[in-house]
């Protein structure tokens, strides 16, 4: 295909043609078929079989090419389809029967029969070009070289291969999604539901085996190792449901085909040394999926750890700004005036953390500061009768339903005041109301009064 | 016969380089793969070694300079960043432990081949030797790495000895060894950073794949050999430097596969592949545990047990009056076929039983035999009557199973304890001891 008309133009990349778009397609093809089958393996807690299957495949494809003479696809995928299942049986094997750790069974495997793939290419490298390096750094570059024609159409014969690989893979899916389902989540039910485990479990190893060896080709191992696992457990960061998951994990490996792409044309704009630079797209596509990982690892809404950070300083900031409210409302009580900056932060924890707070509080108008004192105002008076009533009728209930001495209800209500409703509060109230003399103020287990809302 | 001759009398300043560099390499591997395998962390090797890549491109674009100690070096701190990774993903999200082994192994082996991947097209530099960290060149090894790889099995040694009893404590019971107060996070840490240098040593030696080859399966073939940790760890130890002379003296013997390869067979395969078989003869072949083994000593239990029940049916059978040929004793219980055959020629062979006119009777030294039988069989019957007050027609079943392994101790004990109970629970009566049977006579025994 020529490098004729740029279709479009990017930043930092520059021109695309119909040749950049072509490998993108393959790219993100590959990366959404071993996107979709990962989250299998990652809830199976399988992950590394995907690597054991990528490698151990190696002596399939010689095998079938000694035996056969060729290289074509349908050999290439019986070979590994037949060794890709071996593998898991093996592996399953060894862990059952010689009790030996699923983790070392499968390094046993696997290693033992790439050693065995890596003799045997050397014995059929004479006449061929299957070389070792090809088979791990694919040549993602290169794939719309390689055409056939469909239907009078020219496509990359990896693009073509892969979209029919997708089709089965879908088609599969489809029909199988609820036994898959259960399977990848509670095997031992999916069996006493009369459903086949082991069947749909090597219905996916065979699945895992025919797209590595369709991905191989264009993108070589590594890469399908990288994307086996990343965007499954990229998506797994992102959401809790499988069908999501899936969906998920398909669109973060096609994004980051594209993406390893666009960074590897970019690279190529570099300039080191007075020369171009250049570099393995494929390595690029499995940068790119680890940096959407971390992405996800650190800013997942859910299970991300810089948001959940970002929930406890929430949360411990509310604490912080209505502790204050309550420290200010009760010096207020005793002497109408105002408390310290420092007073203050012995009274509720950190110095940054109180400034912060008192930040917040004064843009709100809840507390005003005068020559270095820290005062309610109206409105923050308001509000701190509420904070306080609520931490008064909780010692009240306390006391009188629950039987606790009055000197011991203050520090468990401390903790609790900043998680009592308005609904549970208004009940509190109508209850304590009928512990006490229906006359007189409402007033806590210490003799002090009550606020009402 | 000549190459052979000078290879095992290592004549051959070339060969015996190899042979002791993978050997010493294979010896430290297997110590420090059968730590990693007891802490089930057998594909961390795995990770690691692919994790190191990086470190070679990145060592090699700081220095511009092809050096071992300065690819090697950088293959360490990356090695050791990618358990540190994996740590972190396990520790902050919700990411499980074999994900987490595969995304570093995925990201960081990508992030190298990006980077190769450049250094390939720098004016400078193709690819700095890069390849050979992929797939090893085991024969290409010098008297310099030779000394590399003798330095970090030294160390990889001393450090296990150093820390055996730590080790040993968090590889059996982590939780155990936390709560006495050891710092289990930081001996992790040290058992990594052992494997770690162990495994960067050996990348050039025999490549990524079979690296982690090295490290998994000679500490899973010992432990077909022993339970106790020292002896498990020596012979994992034999095993790898087995495997590694082995394996390099093979590849030194045997012609080449094809004419475009300078010297032999590739050696990290073949070292591999002798691991395999030694791995594949101990699974089978291993005294106790190995499969022939244990086949064979559940055979030996199956005989027994037929041979017993043989010899309880003959009894019954002579007890209800009925002549014992080949068909009676065939209905009596569903035998597996050629087992009634099998057993009854043992006894004819031991003299238990007679057979005339295909008539069996048993002998005296089988009539012993069958009434320690049959007493085991009865006396269980008659305690779980008595004692669970489980119904006379469900206790056969379990008498049939459990009467092959009552010890005679066992059998006084029920005895004693049967006769206290009313005036004649055993209703022996018969001079050899043997109590009635629980069931009604006539009733089939099965």
């Amino acid at each position: 295909m020529p490098r004729d008309a740029a279709i479009f133009a990017l930043p930092f990349v520059g021109e695309l043609f119909a040749y950049d778009l072509w490998v993108i397609a393959t790219a993100s093809l590959v990366g959404a078929l071993c996107g979709v089958l990962g989250c299998y393996l990652l809830l199976r807690r399988l992950s590394m079989l995907g690597d054991a299957i990528s490698h151990a495949i190696l002596p399939g494809l010689a095998g079938a090419f000694l035996l056969s003479g060729s290289r074509s696809l349908a050999w290439m995928l019986l070979g590994a389809g037949v060794v890709g299942v071996l593998t898991g049986l093996l592996t399953a094997g060894l862990h059952r029967v010689a009790k030996i750790a699923e983790d070392a069974s499968m390094g046993v495997v696997f290693t033992t029969l790439f050693a065995l793939g890596v003799l045997l290419i050397s014995f059929a490298a004479r006449d061929v070009d299957l070389d070792p390096g090809c088979v791990l750094y694919g040549l993602l570059e290169f794939t719309p070289l390689d055409t056939v024609s469909l239907w009078g159409l020219e496509l990359p014969r990896a693009t073509a291969s892969l979209a029919a690989a997708a089709l089965v893979v879908a088609g599969v899916l489809a029909v199988m999604h609820k036994e898959i389902k259960l399977v990848a989540f509670d095997p031992a039910l999916a069996a006493a539901l009369g459903m086949r485990p082991t069947l749909v479990h090597f219905v996916m190893v065979a699945l895992i085996a025919g797209v590595s060896v369709v991905s191989f080709e264009s993108v070589g191992s590594i890469l399908v190792v990288a994307l086996l696992v990343t965007p499954a457990a990229t998506a797994h960061l992102l959401t809790d449901r499988y069908a999501r998951m899936m969906i998920l994990a398909a669109s973060i490996g096609a994004l980051s085909g594209a993406g390893g792409y666009l960074l590897a044309k970019h690279i190529e704009t570099w300039k080191v040394d007075g020369a171009t630079l250049g570099t393995s797209t494929a390595g690029c596509v499995s940068v790119v999926c680890a940096l959407m990982f971390l992405a996800a690892a650190a800013f997942s809404p859910r299970h991300g750890v810089l948001s959940r950070i970002a929930r406890q300083l929430a949360l411990k900031l509310r604490i912080c700004r209505e502790d204050i409210l309550g420290m200010l409302y009760r010096a207020a009580e005793l002497r109408s005036r105002g408390l310290s900056r420092s007073e203050l932060t012995q009274g509720v924890g950190s110095t940054w953390l109180v400034d912060l707070a008192l930040v917040l509080l004064r843009r709100r108008g809840l507390v005003l500061i005068q020559d270095a004192t820290v005062r309610l105002t109206e409105q923050g008076h308001a509000e701190a009768r509420q904070f306080v009533g609520t931490h008064r009728l909780w010692e009240s209930f306390l006391t009188a339903r629950l039987g606790l001495p009055p000197d011991h209800v203050h520090a468990a209500t401390d903790r609790a005041e900043h998680f009592i409703a308005p609904d549970i509060r208004d009940k509190l109230a109508q209850d304590v109301r009928t512990t006490q003399p229906t006359e007189s103020p409402l007033t806590d287990p210490h003799g002090r009064q009550i606020p009402g809302p | 016969m000549n190459d052979f001759l000078r290879l095992i009398t290592l004549q051959d300043a070339n060969t015996r380089t190899v042979l002791l560099g993978t050997g010493s390499l294979g010896l430290a591997a297997g110590v420090i793969g059968a730590l990693a395998v007891l802490r089930r962390r057998a594909l961390v090797g795995d990770a690691l070694a692919h994790a190191a890549l990086p470190g070679v491109c990145v060592a090699f674009l700081v220095f511009r300079e092809r050096s071992l100690p300065l690819f090697l070096l950088g293959a360490l701190v990356f090695g050791v960043l990618g358990v540190l990774t994996m740590n972190a993903i396990r520790r902050f999200t919700r990411i499980k432990e074999d994900a987490a082994i595969a995304i570093v192994l995925g990201s960081f082996f990508g992030l190298g081949i990006m980077l190769s991947g450049m250094i390939q097209r720098l004016p400078s530099g193709n690819r700095a030797g890069l390849d050979s960290f992929l797939f090893g060149k085991a024969a290409g090894m010098v008297h310099a790495d030779l000394l590399i790889s003798a330095a970090a099995c030294i160390l990889a040694l001393l450090g296990v000895a150093a820390l055996y009893k730590e080790l040993k404590l968090v590889g059996f019971d982590r939780e155990f060894a936390g709560s006495l107060g050891w710092p289990v996070g930081f001996l992790d840490l040290t058992l990594m950073a052992l494997l770690a240098i162990v495994t960067v040593v050996g990348l050039p030696a025999v490549g990524v794949v079979l690296m982690a080859a090295l490290l998994i399966i000679p500490g899973v073939t010992a432990k077909f050999w022993t339970d106790r940790l020292a002896p498990h760890l020596a012979l994992a130890g034999l095993f790898g430097m087995l495997s590694g002379l082995l394996g390099s003296a093979l590849s030194a013997v045997l012609p080449s596969p094809n004419s475009s390869m300078s010297r032999g067979f590739p050696t990290g395969p073949l070292i591999v592949l002798v691991a395999g078989t030694l791995f594949v003869g101990s699974l089978l072949f291993a005294p106790r545990r190995g499969l022939v083994a244990r086949w064979r000593t559940a055979r030996l239990l199956q005989q027994h047990i037929d041979d017993e029940h043989l010899l309880r049916d003959l009894y019954e059978l002579q007890e209800a009056g009925t002549p014992a040929s080949l068909s009676t004793l065939a209905e009596r219980r569903t035998w597996r076929t050629g087992s009634l055959h099998a057993a009854l020629r043992r006894a004819l062979t031991n003299a238990d039983v007679t057979d005339r006119n295909a008539v069996i009777t048993l002998t005296a030294s089988g009539l012993t035999r069958a009434v320690r039988v049959i007493r085991s069989h009865r006396l269980w019957e008659l305690y779980l009557h008595e004692h669970a007050g489980v119904a006379p027609d469900h206790v056969d079943r379990d008498a049939d199973l459990i009467e092959h392994f009552i010890t005679p101790n066992l059998l006084a004990k029920f005895e004693a304890q049967l006769a206290l109970g009313d005036a004649d629970p055993l209703r022996t009566g018969a001079a050899l001891g043997v109590p009635l049977s629980l069931h009604p006579p006539g009733e089939n025994a099965r």
